[in-house]
């Protein structure tokens, strides 16, 4: 794992290969390309389809799934989304979630942001270590410590508990969000953070109104990536809530798949429900999740 | 030159202040965990209550003791397929559709987005939406096989031994294949186009071309791939959850090591304590192990 380049710097770099590509790179007949293009289309409905029919299913009653189940809805009904929101509860599960996955992304991008801008800016003895230690949590099964976690929880009772999940989560997010910052500050210049420093401001100040800001797209990349995992995650509440008002969705699913296993129709509209958020997200910032994803990977 | 920082300058309280929320929260929750797991693996327990140290009693008791002693090369076994299988599909067709839209950048924003849509779905999600998209009897699947014509080939596709496993590397490729996919784009885009030009005008032919010239170019990108999934398929659980429950589908069809670590965990017996924990060690250091080893091999490679 190298740098992390600016999102910029990574956006500038293919430019200069444009010109060529016209020469070069489309060398097949326009036959192969039709065929090239026509297995992209053919992927993109076997990546897209299932979740068409999930869609599709949400709004068909129950009976007729059972009975045909492949099929269009007669009409636009939300009857399957008001007995799965109402009646299964997921609207409990679905609060729950949200405001775990809030708090925590946010505590765990502030700790974060300040460690990586500490870890990257400047020296002290140690450092090399420290930064060495986080990152090496990108590597550790964290979740493999769940059961000492579990005894420890128990005596601080935090067991059964909201705030318990967050610092959790907030914790296992740290690697990741450290890494993506400090990749992130290597490729930026100092010079601003210098003016501020001529202008007398003290490191508080300098952090909160100069860096935070210049700090943007790498916290953008950082957020995206740490609130999916953790309005996805189902290990850690699994085993750590007991009550069913304080479930998230991932184990409340798990409950309201055992309780509506015939009921296919109102599985179905849960389980769009359970994506909105992501949904959302994904069409915020499909840009971030792509330079997310190829992190470290740039030289 | 004079260095525009003066590193010893900035006052231990700032750095305190800065580093300290991060590292404790991490230490604390993360860290320490995992060495108080080790510490636990060496003792014996009754229950909640610490008995007397064992050394390395636990470790031999889970290689060697019914049930765990049978289950663990089974699981350690399916994990290995696991990530053979998806090595081989997931970032087999990764790559293609890699290649595919470098070639061919019509609709490229769109085809990346759709292709890596399912990455931001829970592991736990995909496994419901797949089992109830095999399901026997109402599945869409049988019934869309059956109305083709291929009614022989409609089958409880979860509740048979013999396609579990297939079928659990063939969702989870389902999901993640958007990450080798973008991470060979990028480094695809990375490599200059002379290179490649150089060879054709040599009179090498497109495919041979790829092959000799840029296919080496990706090495890179293919260790760190290797590394990912490897850690990914040997941290799998949700999803077998999902798709087989605890005990791993039909006849433990789909077991593997992160469900048999919450059964012998939360599920476990007496000592679950001690046996889970030096269980935990051992996963702990083949994923760790083998991760690093991954990667100086690869590193040697990509140098050469």
């Amino acid at each position: 794992m190298t740098a992390l380049l600016p999102p910029k710097a990574r956006a500038a770099s293919p430019a200069p290969s444009k010109r060529p590509r016209r020469a070069a790179g489309r060398h097949g007949s326009g036959l192969s390309r039709l065929g090239v293009q026509a297995l992209l289309w053919v992927y993109a409905a076997l990546a897209f389809g299932p979740l068409v029919l999930v869609l599709i299913g949400s709004f068909r009653p129950n009976a007729d799934i059972l009975r045909e189940p492949v099929g269009l809805p007669d009409s636009l009904n939300f009857d399957n989304y008001a007995r799965a929101w109402e009646t299964a509860s997921l609207s409990t599960y679905f609060v729950n979630s949200l405001t775990i996955t809030v708090a925590s992304v946010a505590l765990c991008v502030t700790v974060s942001a300040m460690a990586a801008y500490a870890l990257s800016r400047w020296r002290f003895r140690g450092r090399a270590l420290l930064a060495a230690l986080f990152i090496s949590g990108l590597m550790i099964p964290a979740k493999l410590g769940l059961l000492p976690v579990f005894y420890m929880f128990q005596s601080w009772g935090l067991i059964d508990n909201r705030i318990g999940l967050v610092l959790l989560y907030a914790a296992s997010g740290i690697p990741f969000s450290v890494f993506v910052i400090m990749g992130f500050m290597r490729g930026m210049p100092d010079e601003l953070e210098e003016a501020a420093r001529l202008d007398g401001c003290d490191e508080g100040r300098m952090f909160v109104s100069v860096v935070l800001p210049v700090m943007r797209p790498a916290l953008a990349v950082a957020t995206v990536f740490q609130f999916a995992p953790t309005w996805n995650d189902f290990f850690y509440p699994l085993v750590l809530m007991r009550s069913d008002d304080k479930y998230t969705v991932p184990v409340g699913l798990t409950r309201f798949f055992g309780e509506y296993a015939a009921d296919r129709a109102t599985l179905f509209a849960g389980l769009v429900i359970a994506l909105v958020p992501l949904a959302v997200v994904f069409a915020l910032a499909t840009k971030h999740i792509i330079s997310g994803l190829t992190a470290g990977m740039s030289k | 030159m004079r260095r525009r920082y003066r590193p010893d300058r900035t006052p231990l309280g700032w750095i305190a202040g800065f580093t300290l929320p991060a590292l404790v929260l991490y230490g604390l929750l993360i860290v320490v965990p995992l060495v108080t797991a080790f510490y636990y693996g060496f003792f014996r327990w009754e229950g909640t209550k610490q008995a007397e140290f064992t050394g390395l009693g636990n470790y031999q008791e889970v290689l060697t003791r019914y049930p765990l002693g049978e289950q663990i090369p089974v699981a350690l076994w399916h994990n290995v397929l696991f990530f053979v299988g998806t090595m081989a599909i997931q970032n087999t067709i990764g790559l293609g559709l890699a290649v595919m839209l470098y070639r061919n950048p019509r609709f490229k924003r769109f085809f990346q987005a759709v292709f890596s849509l399912p990455y931001l779905i829970s592991p736990l999600i995909v496994g419901y939406i797949w089992s109830l998209l095999l399901s026997p009897s109402f599945g869409p699947i049988n019934h869309i096989l059956e109305s083709v014509g291929l009614e022989s080939w409609a089958r409880p596709w979860l509740g048979e031994p013999d396609t579990a496993l297939p079928v659990l590397i063939l969702v989870n490729a389902w999901q993640w294949i958007g990450g080798p996919m973008l991470i060979f784009l990028a480094a695809l885009g990375g490599i200059p186009r002379e290179l490649e030009e150089a060879a054709s005008l040599d009179g090498a032919s497109a495919a041979r071309a790829f092959w000799s010239v840029r296919f080496p170019l990706l090495m890179p990108a293919v260790g760190v791939i290797t590394v990912l999934t490897f850690i990914g398929c040997f941290n799998i659980f949700d999803l077998v959850y999902a798709l087989g429950g605890s005990d791993g589908g039909p006849g433990g069809a789909m077991d593997v090591l992160g469900l048999l670590y919450y059964r012998t965990a939360f599920e476990g017996g007496a000592n679950a304590i001690g046996e889970s924990s030096a269980l935990a060690m051992m996963i702990f250091l083949v994923i760790f192990g083998v991760s690093i080893a991954l990667e100086r091999v690869l590193r040697r490679r990509e140098v050469s």
